[in-house]
């Protein structure tokens, strides 16, 4: 159909909005039907200082101690940040840097908790069962201080989205069900199997936002989920103005911005927020966890992580402690050799490359895949030139021009690409997907986002630099001035005695940077 | 003869008047101090460290837009500030002698500190907080690395040390295939002419 008239009857209300774009990967939800296991404790959890997008946090404990199941381990420093609870009792052995999912390959300063095997609660926070007649202030609070970061894989601390702001009044809640990376069934099954605490959650987010309707959105591959939430839905009251959608699965649906489009058609603007046009997005697993902060008192300190991949013998659906090694995890599902295997965080579209199975579940890891190498065939060895066949434009859900943003990121033409549009990039990996040239194009747009970072840094340095040098050398002039006016002072009123300067005539320290700045020059 | 009259006449009251205009212009909209130098101060990375032979970058941009220094003598920012300063007085780019080091920071031994607050009077950048007969310390968001306050310490106890990457500041490097080495390849001898 042509474009025109899908945007004619799109806006008759004829035909539902769909995002531009998109990619159909093959699905491989192995453990789409198998029930979420509890995994077991692991010896050592070690907890990364930082599992969320903002400040890292810094360490409340010492090495050698006790430390209860859901007490706060690390603080959070900085307004976008949240802190660190321990996911089990036990002691803690060291702290110091671990290996964590990140391209750098770098690690992060992080708590070594020995697990005691009793696993004994902190009973500091009680459960708001009231939280209808509660402050949403306070709930917000909870959601902070209980840790809570989008569990999707973006790990947006989630209390800075749960405000009242009187210039943006939120209309429409909605949770994000969709999963679209292949493999991923952790959303799904939780979504199957809690879908009252996810709904009860979704209330909670209402009555924080002040939001009057509300949507859950669910991909058409996960029908007991979408069973499931519709017969919750139908049994629940007070969730009057809240439907179930099913979409069409297409990746990625699930990127918020994609997904706010799909369903309401409207457009976030580039450099704002959902909340800009009336509109929260929280993911099902974040909000089952607000559900478990609010209702149970419990901090966010285990979570659902699919393992999965086509190299591991039985795939699964595990609710794993935070700080678990990746390792055990791959072991309990019998896969102990990862010689020529392709270790992912996350889901293969956008997930990270391990070199090794170290690291342990952190707030962002909602899979964890073993891939066999002709799975990952598609890694990008040979780049080839492009061809100009355009299908990275049209599978580009931010509506971009992927080719030539490469191009440019490829030459440094950094200004150029910002002129393109390269911040709209979300990564999803598309464009690089359909490549018939196997052009890593993700990997340039991150380099050149990165560069463009880079030089912002340095050039807000440099300017802060030159704003002190130049405060530091008018200073300088200003004590020059004043030492001189102060010497022909005295010499007016010590007309006959000349060469001395008297002893009163030290100079007055609020002018000065360093207190004795200008007492040393005079000893000179 | 009164065609030439008019032409000579008509002629010279436009001269006049944009004459005029001119000069009014002038005085309006003058500007103090020379533009040029702001711009190249500002592609300077304002380390004020000294070793372009000028006492900080203010100094050494003014030198630069005045034509008396050459355009490659900034260590710090190396070949591309020196490109760009070049392109932006419209002369020849020249090598930079000198090999920038890796970014660094100043770091004092407290325990050997004296406090005699020689190294804050030196910091270009009032990097340094202290008071006398007392530790100084290096604020190491605000140091430059311009090593500077290294050598008036009497006790000789600061280090200067290469400053920690942090996973925050990391960026992505190029993909590792041929073709994007290539195109960076290129690019750079275009624009360097080295």
């Amino acid at each position: 159909m042509p474009a025109t008239f899908r945007d004619i009857a799109q806006r008759l209300g004829m035909m539902a909005h769909s995002f531009p774009g998109g990619v159909h990967p093959d699905q491989h939800k192995l453990s789409g039907t198998s029930a979420i296991e509890i995994c077991e404790l692991a010896a050592v959890h070690i907890l990364p200082m930082k599992q969320h997008i903002g400040s890292p946090c810094s360490a409340l404990v010492k090495v050698g101690d006790r430390v209860l199941r859901g007490q706060k381990i690390a603080k959070s420093e900085g307004y976008v940040s949240v802190p660190v609870h321990a996911p089990t009792s036990g002691r803690v052995v060291k702290i110091e840097e671990h290996p964590i999912a990140h391209p750098s390959g770098m690690g992060m300063p992080s708590i070594f908790i020995e697990t005691d095997g009793d696993d004994t609660v902190d009973e500091t926070l009680a459960p708001i069962t009231d939280w209808l007649n509660t402050d949403p202030a306070i709930l917000r609070e909870r959601a902070r201080m209980c840790g809570l970061a989008g569990l999707g894989g973006a790990v947006f601390p989630t209390f800075i989205k749960l405000v009242r702001d009187q210039r943006f009044p939120i209309e429409t809640v909605i949770l994000n069900g969709i999963e679209c990376e292949p493999y991923l069934t952790s959303d799904q099954r939780l979504m199957a199997e809690y879908a009252e605490d996810i709904l009860t959650g979704m209330r909670m987010i209402k009555h924080m936002v002040g939001a009057t309707t509300g949507l859950i959105a669910i991909e058409d591959n996960k029908p007991e989920a979408v069973a499931a939430m519709r017969e919750a839905l139908a049994k629940m009251d007070g969730l009057n103005n809240v439907r179930v959608i099913e979409l069409a699965t297409r990746y990625p649906q699930g990127s918020e911005k994609q997904l706010i489009y799909s369903l309401t058609g409207h457009e976030v603007p580039a450099g704002k927020l959902p909340m800009h046009i009336g509109v929260i997005c929280q993911n099902v697993g974040t909000t089952k966890a607000l559900f478990d902060a609010i209702a149970l008192g419990k901090p966010l300190i285990e979570r659902v992580v699919t393992v999965s991949g086509d190299a591991l013998p039985n795939p699964v659906n595990l609710l794993v402690r935070l700080g678990t090694p990746a390792r055990q995890l791959f072991s309990r599902q019998g896969l102990e050799d990862f010689d020529g295997l392709q270790i992912v965080h996350g889901g293969p579209m956008m997930g990270e490359r391990l070199k090794a199975p170290d690291v342990p579940v952190v707030k962002s890891t909602n899979g964890l895949l073993a891939l066999s190498t002709r799975a990952m065939a598609a890694a990008h060895t040979v780049e080839q030139p492009c061809i100009r066949c355009g299908h990275c434009s049209e599978v580009c859900p931010a509506s971009l021009v992927p080719n030539l943003l490469a191009d440019q990121c490829r030459s440094d033409q950094f200004d150029k690409a910002e002129d393109y549009q390269l911040f709209d990039c979300i990564e999803c990996g598309c464009c690089s997907y359909v490549c018939p040239s196997n052009i890593p194009l993700v990997h340039y747009f991150r380099y050149g986002k990165g560069q463009i970072a880079v030089d912002r840094r340095e050039q807000s340095f440099a300017e802060a630099s030159r704003q002190r040098s130049e405060l530091r050398d008018a200073r300088i002039e200003h004590e020059k001035a004043e030492k001189a006016a102060r010497r022909s002072r005295v010499r007016k009123t010590h007309a006959p005695r000349t060469d001395t300067v008297p002893a009163d005539t030290k100079p007055s320290a609020d002018t000065q940077h360093v207190d004795t700045g200008s007492k040393s020059e005079e000893k000179k | 003869m009164t065609g030439l009259l008019y032409a000579l006449a008509s002629l010279g009251a436009f001269a006049l008047v944009a004459g005029l205009i001119l000069a009014i212009a002038q005085r309006a909209f003058h500007i103090e101090g020379d533009p040029m130098v702001d711009k190249i101060d500002a592609l300077l990375p304002q380390t004020q460290c000294g070793q372009c032979g000028y006492p900080g970058c203010k100094p050494y941009a003014t030198a630069v837009a005045s034509g008396e220094a050459e355009v490659n003598h900034c260590v710090p920012g190396g070949e591309r500030t020196m490109l760009q300063i070049a392109d932006l007085m419209g002369v020849e780019p020249k090598a930079v002698e000198e090999e920038a080091a890796a970014p660094r920071l100043a770091f004092i031994r407290e325990d050997e500190c004296i406090g005699c607050t020689l190294c804050i009077k030196a910091c270009p950048v009032d990097a340094i907080v202290g008071a006398p007969k007392q530790y100084h310390t290096v604020i190491t968001d605000h140091c430059t690395g311009c090593e500077l306050c290294v050598e008036p310490c009497p006790v000789d106890c600061i280090d200067m040390v290469t400053k920690p990457e942090l996973l925050e500041h990391w960026s992505w490097p190029l993909p590792d295939t041929k073709r994007s080495q290539l195109a960076h390849e290129r690019r750079d001898q275009h624009a360097g002419h080295v």
